[in-house]
């Protein structure tokens, strides 16, 4: 450093700091060429994708303009359905998600730390186990004749006091969606848990302290202290929840199919049966287009909004 | 002036009383909330055991009403006909392969890259750390197409190139190590380059070894992502001897109604076996790589 402080500053031309920095780009180049060709260039290639009507043969492929897009939002009633229904996917999840992680934090955090480790790896064991597992397990639950589900509601009297007759949770409209949202919050809750728990861990102990002294009580110490120290994480939450959430596939694919009657339909599942079971490649790639739209504008209202004060 | 003293205690014992009794409530609801978060923690761990216990049932325990909470009759022959009848030791071993060469790449190119992004400066740094974030955080279903005719073009389908290669790159692994590597004093980097070490030394000896806890933390997230990366495996393979652990025995639902359920929890519960092995040896890890990926986040 020195050294390179000795020449002045003004004679030092741009290709000799990148000169002079040469150690530093052959760091980056093993991760940087495979960042270009596997995820730079796919995802330049995919907003070219989604002007062209694409099939199978390359020698086919047109240049159709906006085509697609237009078709998706005038001519594709089931792309509709599965934008609302994304949307309403997101809206059940996240705030869920986000209350439940932060009640779970705020209890737990002053327990034993053999309690407080329990509840941490029982909510991240669904992380641990992935989709796929839970899927296959939740079809088995939710069914309507043999599942634990029912079973359960059945003997807490719920059935009975609703008087009506069993819900097939995944084979009905009404609640189809709703059953997939409850298989998503339970494996989205684990990784939140860990972040409240951690930010908790950070908050100073003179605080509460001086909190107590001045006569506030627990309910004040909460909403007056404890919630507006873990905004930056619940900022963080929110983002990559939504994030997350915006990309529901693996149980719609796995236990729905997009059905009963589109009640199930999301984005990526549209892009999932258009790209790979329709070879609509064009076609898919103006949906991801859309989702990667919606996704990073909301993405950055939510910093814009909540990212003010994140400032501590 | 006696009755004032007197109205005044019997206003404080008053006060006091309340006092009292809002402080009981706080604790009952307390005691409460606790519970429900006990209460949760079994809810949450549920479907797991239900998948576990219901790998040892027979079809007509499994579809029995009132469900069996406990195997009555228990039994290996799901396990046999998975093991024995399916190339599921084929999907397991494909499946420890793309997670291993997804965690093995991905350590190596993102302590590499994470160690310049966190010590070094450099032109255009700001901007290549920033495409990596922004890729990190977008949805990449814009880019499994393009990916996915690539590999067509290559060849690559139904091998493991199509498992591993595209994932050499891991933003996130580059984002933790940088996070990590940023706490290291540069005192300590500067006094080996006066000792005399090369760039790549001051990298191996002084650096990397500091960075262990994240380099575990990362190589662990890597397996997992490897090991769960579902949509990608599924498009990718085809041939039954590809397959890998979830993709396999996923399609053993798709035929939901003719296959054994306990079949399909036994499949289920061989893929989730290795994650779970794998979380309970390095549960710090896990804690450590999410808070450190996330603080300044």
């Amino acid at each position: 450093m020195t050294v390179l402080a000795a020449y002045p500053e003004r004679r030092r031309t741009w290709w000799q700091k990148i000169w002079d920095a040469r150690a530093a780009y052959l760091f980056i180049l093993p991760a940087y060429i495979p960042f270009i060709v596997f995820v730079l260039y796919p995802l330049i290639d995919g907003l070219r994708l989604s002007f062209y009507e694409a099939g199978v043969n390359k020698a086919k492929w047109r240049f159709i303009g906006f085509d697609n897009f237009v078709r998706l939002f005038t001519r594709d009633d089931v792309f509709i359905i599965a934008l609302k229904n994304t949307f309403l996917f997101v809206l059940i999840v996240v705030p869920v998600v986000v209350v439940i992680s932060i009640f779970l934090a705020v209890i737990v955090f002053p327990l034993p730390r053999a309690a407080q480790s329990f509840v941490r790896m029982s909510f991240y064991m669904p992380v641990v186990s992935g989709g796929v597992v839970l899927a296959m397990v939740w079809i088995w639950i939710f069914n309507r004749d043999f599942g634990l589900l029912n079973y359960l509601l059945e003997i807490a009297g719920f059935y009975k006091l609703l008087g009506i007759p069993k819900i097939g949770w995944l084979a009905q409209t009404e609640t189809a969606l709703l059953s997939l949202a409850m298989v998503v919050i339970s494996w989205s809750i684990g990784q939140p848990l860990i972040l409240f728990l951690a930010a908790l861990g950070n908050i100073s102990e003179e605080l509460y302290d001086a909190a107590k002294i001045d006569g506030a009580s627990g309910w004040q110490i909460f909403w007056k202290i404890t919630l507006p120290l873990l905004r930056p994480t619940t900022l963080f939450v929110l983002v990559t929840t939504t994030i997350n959430v915006f990309q529901v596939f693996v149980v719609v694919l796995l236990m729905t199919l997009g059905g009963p009657a589109n009640a199930t339909q999301t984005i990526v599942y549209r892009i999932y049966e258009n790209a790979f079971v329709f070879y609509k490649y064009g076609y898919g790639a103006a949906m991801g287009v859309v989702l990667l739209l919606i996704v990073g504008s909301i993405a950055y209202f939510q910093f814009k909004l909540l990212g003010q004060e994140v400032e501590y | 002036m006696a009755d004032f003293t007197v109205s005044q205690a019997e206003a404080e014992r008053l006060q006091l009383q309340k006092a009292i009794w809002s402080a009981r409530l706080t604790r009952l609801l307390w005691w409460l909330a606790v519970l429900a978060v006990f209460v949760g923690s079994l809810l949450s761990l549920m479907p797991i055991y239900w998948m576990i216990t219901g790998s040892f049932k027979i079809q007509h325990d499994a579809i029995a009403y009132p469900p069996e909470l406990f195997p009555t009759h228990p039994t290996l022959q799901n396990w046999e006909k998975l093991l024995v009848g399916m190339p599921t030791l084929r999907w397991l071993l494909n499946s420890f392969i793309a997670a291993s060469g997804v965690a093995l790449l991905g350590v190596i190119t993102s302590t590499l890259a994470g160690y310049a992004f966190g010590k070094k400066r450099f032109p255009g740094q700001n901007l290549l750390f920033w495409l990596l974030l922004l890729t990190m955080m977008l949805p990449k279903q814009i880019s499994l197409i393009p990916l996915f005719i690539m590999m067509r073009d290559l060849k690559w389908f139904d091998t493991y190139f199509a498992l591993i290669i595209p994932y050499a790159a891991y933003p996130f692994g580059i984002f933790l190590v940088k996070q990590f590597m940023q706490g290291i004093p540069n005192d300590l980097l500067d006094a080996a380059k006066i000792d005399g070490a090369s760039e790549f030394g001051v990298f191996w000896h002084v650096v990397l070894p500091l960075t262990k806890p994240a380099v575990g933390a990362l190589a662990i997230f890597a397996f997992m992502f490897g090991w769960n990366d579902y949509i990608w495996q599924l498009v990718v393979t085809n041939k039954q001897t590809m397959l890998t652990l979830p993709v396999g025995v996923s399609k053993l639902v798709a035929g939901w109604a003719t296959i054994d359920i306990g079949v399909g929890m036994a499949g289920a519960t061989l893929a989730f076996i290795p994650m779970l092995v794998i979380f309970l040896l390095f549960q710090d890890y896990f804690v450590k790589g999410i808070t450190v990926g996330a603080v300044k986040g």
